[in-house]
């Protein structure tokens, strides 16, 4: 057990545990802050990956921008619910069955259906590449998703405006 | 080495727990956190095919950062319809807004 492999147990313990308080978490704004969790345990394993400049855009953009916008939608829309309010509907069975098929066959495919990798030497950094690739190869995607971005602010806007 | 199954395991479990998750939850906001961790689950899948791959050129680092993007302009987009709704049904549990069903 190398110390690689044992940085990457704890890691992925630590993401699932926070993932399964989210999913499963009776106070919605504990269930957030477990979110947060998740990603910065997300983050950790793409640093683990050599993904470092995707590590801290993901806690840029992810913890720093999406769960604070989950945190004010769940300020501006909780009631004073009781603490045996149902949290969970009435489809759990068939949602459990439902999703733990699909792990069954993910794993399935993860296991059987790809063939070992040794993996290619890793780059000394990965912004620049990025960096030039969006620019080059991916410019058209990086346009559109410009466009994406600004439909969706206006739209956010007009959405959540006073009447 | 970490082996590549490990990455794709962990991936899948929290895209199960995701799918549950949105399947199951009756607050909006917390469908759309699961819905945020699905995305994730795909992303980290992404980045372990571009480390482990052969000859890559970091095309799943590249699409992680598009799946990031669309998911920030969903998130907002999803919740700025959480707050309609909440205007207008004073309730953000989704099996209490049922005006359209038989």
């Amino acid at each position: 057990m190398t110390i690689n492999l044992a940085i990457f147990y704890v890691l992925a313990a630590f993401t699932v545990w926070a993932a399964a308080v989210v999913v499963l978490g009776k106070n919605i704004v504990r269930a957030a802050v477990a979110l947060i969790f998740a990603f910065c345990g997300m983050a950790a394993l793409y640093v683990l990956l050599d993904a470092e400049f995707l590590a801290a855009v993901q806690v840029l953009i992810y913890v720093g921008g999406i769960t604070i916008l989950l945190l004010f939608a769940i300020m501006l829309t909780s009631r004073i619910s009781s603490p045996t309010a149902r949290v969970i509907n009435d489809q759990v069975l068939l949602s459990a069955v439902a999703a733990v098929g699909l792990l069954v066959a993910l794993i399935y495919a993860a296991i059987r259906g790809i063939p070992e990798f040794p993996g290619p030497p890793r780059l000394p950094e990965t912004a620049p590449f990025i960096g030039r690739a969006l620019l080059t190869t991916y410019v058209l995607p990086f346009e559109a998703v410009s466009i994406l971005l600004l439909a969706g602010m206006v739209g956010a806007i007009i959405l959540a405006r006073k009447e | 080495m970490i082996p590549l199954s490990h990455y794709l395991i962990l991936g899948a479990i929290l895209f199960s727990l995701g799918v549950f998750g949105a399947l199951t939850r009756r607050n909006a906001i917390a469908i759309l956190m699961s819905i945020e961790l699905m995305l994730n689950a795909v992303g980290l899948n992404f980045i372990a095919f571009a480390r482990y791959l052969p000859q890559t050129m970091l095309q799943g680092q590249v699409f992680v950062i598009f799946i990031i993007t669309i998911a920030a302009a969903e998130a907002a987009v999803g919740l700025a319809i959480v707050l309609g709704l909440y205007r207008n049904f004073k309730t953000v549990n989704v099996d209490e807004i049922n005006l359209m069903k038989w």
